[in-house]
């Protein structure tokens, strides 16, 4: 199935995906990453300075020019290896009302916790310039002081895509049944 | 006698040697990318496989980084005998990394190691990471190659015992087991086989940079083993996990046995500066 979905999303929005199935992406999405995941498990709630309710999180550091002081412009904006942010996700998921996580490569042992209220979408690792095609506006940035791959960037995107269903909220992990098969593979290469 | 070469000639001749290999992919990794869609059975292994081609050629016509992982900034120098005495070159190489990172532009990735802080401009102690090599030409080449942390993060290095030589497909395949998704698939594995704990991973890293196809009936064998795991494009499944497997072998001490395996994206980024006796330079 292919699905045209726009920010912020509610569970209903997420809950018909299901691994395997293609999705592009309009509306606000905030980049996370490593430090970023740190730092908003260490906030207190009533000091953060964005909203998450609802919110899409791209694991994403991506490179972006200051053209002129507060006009910024996005350069490339490919998908980061999201296993780096496993540890962190169970507790941010359940501090914050985040609802799709965008990355590379999948997660590891974070399905259970997204059951009934999150999905983890692949998009194509490396494709930096394609991603920037479809952002039409960098609308904030917080937390600068991380540096600019750290940093957590609004950027607005229309249809950003495509992008695969990697984990869906029924606890379904295309990645773990593909390294299912995998190890299955590997001892039949090896006979 | 001084040589015609300026150290003004070294930065320029850098910077255009990284923007080319930030923005262009060499056409032998392109080629091999188009040939696996056309050969690619799975549907989700073939929307990865055209939103990397179309990424490709986006960069190249708008002269912008494939990938926003521009990476750390390797550079094999090779300095001809033959050359008259040259400038500061560890300076103009440095500079040229600071230039490229505001023209390409680069995104600044170079961090001290436990402080996490930025230096800005992609180098630091040790950064960019410069490797001299002498031969006997009349020129001065200086091969520019972006490393990308999703893959090098994934890459191993094992002292085997020596007699467990026979042991080495199954280490390339749990290690590519182990990469999955990862190391954004599909890969090029550079293994290094021999001469000592640094000498494999260098071998290693030094295979990455022969041309794709070029592979012998071994490397061959193994690349099949690869691709017959399925891990596929993104780690998402299908035919085309690896594009090619390259080997390089040195001989090492007898009680020894060290392997490397260097994992690449398929962006296999990298281009060269040649740069004549006279000063006058070009990129290959």
């Amino acid at each position: 199935m292919e699905y045209h979905l726009k920010t912020p999303l509610s569970i209903e929005d997420i809950s018909p995906l299901r691994i395997g199935d293609i999705v592009y992406i309009s509306g606000k999405v905030l980049t996370a990453r490593d430090e970023a995941h740190k730092r908003i498990l260490e906030t207190p709630l009533e000091n953060m300075p964005f909203d998450l309710d609802g919110s899409t999180i791209y694991h994403c550091g991506p490179l972006i020019q200051e053209k002129e002081p507060g006009i910024w412009q996005p350069v490339a904006a490919g998908p980061t290896t999201s296993a780096r942010m496993s540890a962190m996700t169970p507790q941010l998921l359940k501090k914050h009302n985040v609802r799709m996580l965008i990355g590379k490569g999948g997660m590891d042992n974070v399905a259970d916790s997204m059951k009934g209220k999150c999905v983890y979408l692949a998009y194509t690792g490396g494709c930096a310039a394609l991603a920037v095609n479809s952002i039409t506006k960098v609308c904030d940035v917080h937390w600068l002081d991380l540096g600019m791959p750290e940093a957590i960037w609004v950027l607005e995107m229309n249809e950003f895509g495509p992008l695969v269903v990697g984990i869906d909220t029924g606890g379904e992990d295309l990645f773990r049944n593909i390294r299912e098969k995998v190890n299955e593979n590997l001892e039949k290469a090896l006979r | 006698m001084e040589s015609g070469i300026k150290y003004e000639d070294i930065v320029q001749a850098t910077v255009s040697a990284i923007q080319r290999a930030e923005t262009e992919l060499p056409d032998d990794v392109v080629a091999c990318l188009e040939n696996a869609e056309q050969e690619e059975s799975s549907e989700i292994a073939r929307s990865h496989l055209q939103a990397i081609l179309k990424n490709t050629g986006i960069a190249r016509r708008h002269s912008v980084p494939i990938c926003q992982d521009t990476g750390i900034i390797i550079l094999f120098v090779e300095i001809g005998r033959k050359l008259s005495p040259l400038p500061d070159i560890e300076q103009a190489l440095i500079e040229g990394v600071m230039k490229a990172t505001s023209a390409v532009p680069l995104r600044p990735n170079a961090v001290h190691p436990l402080t996490r802080i930025n230096s800005g401009d992609n180098t630091g102690d040790g950064l960019p990471d410069i490797k001299y090599y002498l031969n006997n030409s009349e020129e001065l080449r200086i091969t520019a190659v972006p490393k990308g942390a999703g893959s090098e993060n994934m890459s191993i290095l094992k002292m085997l015992n020596p007699t467990e030589g026979d042991s080495i497909d199954r280490l390339v395949l749990e290690t590519v087991r182990n990469a999955g998704g990862k190391p954004c698939p599909p890969v090029i594995l550079g293994i290094g086989v021999g001469g000592s704990f640094d000498k494999a991973a260098l071998l290693a890293k030094c295979a990455l940079l022969e041309p794709v196809n070029d592979m012998d009936e071994k490397e061959n064998a193994l690349l099949k083993k690869v691709n017959s795991l399925g891990v596929g494009p993104m780690g998402t499944g299908g035919d085309t996990t690896a594009l090619a497997v390259h080997i390089r072998t040195a001989h090492c001490h007898t009680a020894s046995l060290p392997v490397a395996i260097n994992i690449q994206c398929w962006a296999n980024r990298h281009a060269t500066a040649v740069i004549g006796g006279n000063g006058k330079w070009n990129i290959i």
